[in-house]
């Protein structure tokens, strides 16, 4: 968090810049503007199994998005913790889209690099992209190699009982399936590309000194 | 019937019994399954954290090689499958945004998507539209009172309302229940089991699989059913390291439920994979009435 004190309504430089990339992303999610709905009344974070283990609840994710403090959201282990079980999006009682919306705060995070060194769910869904792309399919033994490998090979040894007792009984499938269409996925990779900038009629105009739920009401 | 037919890159692998005992089942209904050639990985949950749009062609790519295929539905076993199938369907028909780009990026590889394919859950299928009757009727044995937990995991259920309730399905225990098995009290039923999160963060992953071994086996479960192979994987595979870590002695044996059906409809053990599971099921037959 940064230790300059805010006036209401005024952004940082960087958070300007977040906040840009985030609403950008967060339009990617069709209903994404109901985030604009939320009450505040705790029900994701009551539904979620998991956010006894996050440091921000889902109901305070929306609050500091609302307060100004992406950064903060961004640099906590809330949405890489999520496991994307849709629960929260089921109870919400505004029909908000959490899981998306914790989906649009990881890619603003991987667009932006803000996480920690080596984190977990950065290099497992790099590993994860970089096998779709090259073979089409996942291979789930490359997948925890190469993911183990760059954060922490001695955890593969610990996989070695598990890995034994499955290859014994033909459930570890030694060289990938590439498929014949891999040139059809290189294809979208690069009609994916050439879609990056988006065209002038598409891209969102945001005033990105708006705080808060007025962002997303004008977009 | 005749349905196309979509296993995901984890039913070739370790969730390849969920494969064979899928196809036994099958086999063994009269109804027929035709593998979608060339698939492609859906996406699954990763794919979305990096890059939606990408992720969405990709996963769009099998719905328009369906359709070209002349198909009208698509049956995909996997939750994370089944899931990010819907969610593209969805997605692309919410937001013209969305399908103009998708739209564009197929074409870049020579395909297009018209929205036409419905995502199926063989669980759907077998209860909606081969029926509880039918299932009865060629069951040569009946399950005898197997105490079993039926386990739906998060995302064939969710978000939006599919075949069944998002909280507390009941599919599967009416269709044991049909067979002489008896569904436990289990009100996780649909509670995650924190699916990739036992590579990334094992140690709030292993808490949530506790809280799943417990509730079954507190109320009294001889195993549990699952219908999908992550959920599979984490309740058998680390099942050991949760007894090491909380102290408990479970020795649960985690079945799909394809399996389980395979056995009342008189399938060999060997055509389902029980000798695939880690941890064998123990079951008693009686000839069906």
């Amino acid at each position: 968090m940064s230790s300059k004190p805010k006036v209401p309504g005024l952004l940082t430089a960087s958070e300007r810049e977040l906040r840009k990339t985030f609403l950008e992303q967060a339009h990617l999610v069709p209903g994404g503007e109901r985030i604009s709905q939320c009450l505040q009344c705790g029900t994701c974070t009551g539904s979620c199994p998991v956010s006894y283990a996050m440091d921000i609840s889902p109901r305070k994710v929306i609050a500091l998005f609302r307060a100004g403090e992406i950064e903060e959201i961004l640099r906590s282990h809330t949405i890489w913790i999520c496991a994307s079980c849709y629960m929260c999006t089921t109870r919400c009682p505004q029909g908000i889209k959490i899981t998306d919306i914790l989906y649009a705060l990881k890619r603003t995070a991987m667009e932006k690099k803000l996480y920690p060194d080596r984190y977990p769910v950065y290099l497992l869904s790099k590993s994860f992209v970089n096998l779709v792309n090259r073979y089409g399919r996942n291979h789930e033994i490359l997948l925890l190699v190469s993911y183990h490998l760059r954060r922490n090979p001695l955890a593969l040894l610990r996989l070695l009982p598990l890995g034994w007792a499955l290859w014994r009984r033909g459930r570890v499938r030694l060289s990938p399936a590439k498929i014949a269409g891999v040139k059809a996925i290189r294809q979208i990779l690069s009609a994916s590309e050439a879609l990056e900038v988006p065209r002038p009629e598409e891209r969102p105009a945001y005033d990105e000194t708006m705080v808060g739920y007025g962002a997303v009401a004008r977009s | 019937m005749r349905y196309l037919y979509y296993p995901g890159c984890s039913l070739e692998a370790a969730g390849r019994p969920y494969d064979e005992s899928l196809k036994a089942v099958c086999r063994a209904l009269g109804v027929e399954l035709v593998e979608l050639e060339d698939w492609n990985c859906c996406g699954a949950t990763m794919y979305m954290s990096v890059d939606e749009t990408v992720s969405l062609a990709i996963s769009a790519r099998n719905l328009a090689l369906a359709e070209r295929n002349g198909d009208r539905s698509m049956v995909a076993p996997c939750s994370a499958c089944y899931t990010v199938l819907l969610k593209t369907n969805r997605f692309l028909r919410e937001s013209s945004e969305l399908k103009g780009k998708v739209d564009r990026i197929l074409a870049g590889a020579g395909l297009s998507y018209n929205l036409s394919i419905a995502v199926r859950h063989p669980l759907d299928v077998l209860v909606n539209d081969i029926g509880l009757d039918a299932i009865a009727a060629a069951a040569r044995w009946s399950l005898d009172g197997l105490a079993f937990a039926p386990y739906y995991g998060c995302q064939i259920v969710r978000p939006e309302r599919g075949f069944d309730d998002r909280e507390f399905p009941n599919s599967m225990d009416r269709l044991f229940e049909r067979l002489g098995a008896r569904p436990i009290y289990f009100p996780l039923k649909t509670r995650c089991c924190g699916g990739m999160l036992m590579t990334q963060f094992p140690d709030v992953c292993l808490k949530l699989v506790a809280d799943l071994l417990e509730c079954a086996a507190e109320n009294g479960a001889a195993c549990i059913a699952t219908t999908c192979p992550l959920c599979q994987m984490n309740l058998e595979g680390y099942q050991r390291q949760v007894n090491r870590r909380f102290g408990t002695a479970y020795q649960l044996p985690i079945v799909y439920f394809t399996q389980l059906l395979g056995l009342a409809l008189g399938c060999s053990e060997q055509e389902l994979g029980l000798a695939r599971n880690l941890i064998p099921l123990k079951i008693s037959l009686r000839a069906a009435a």
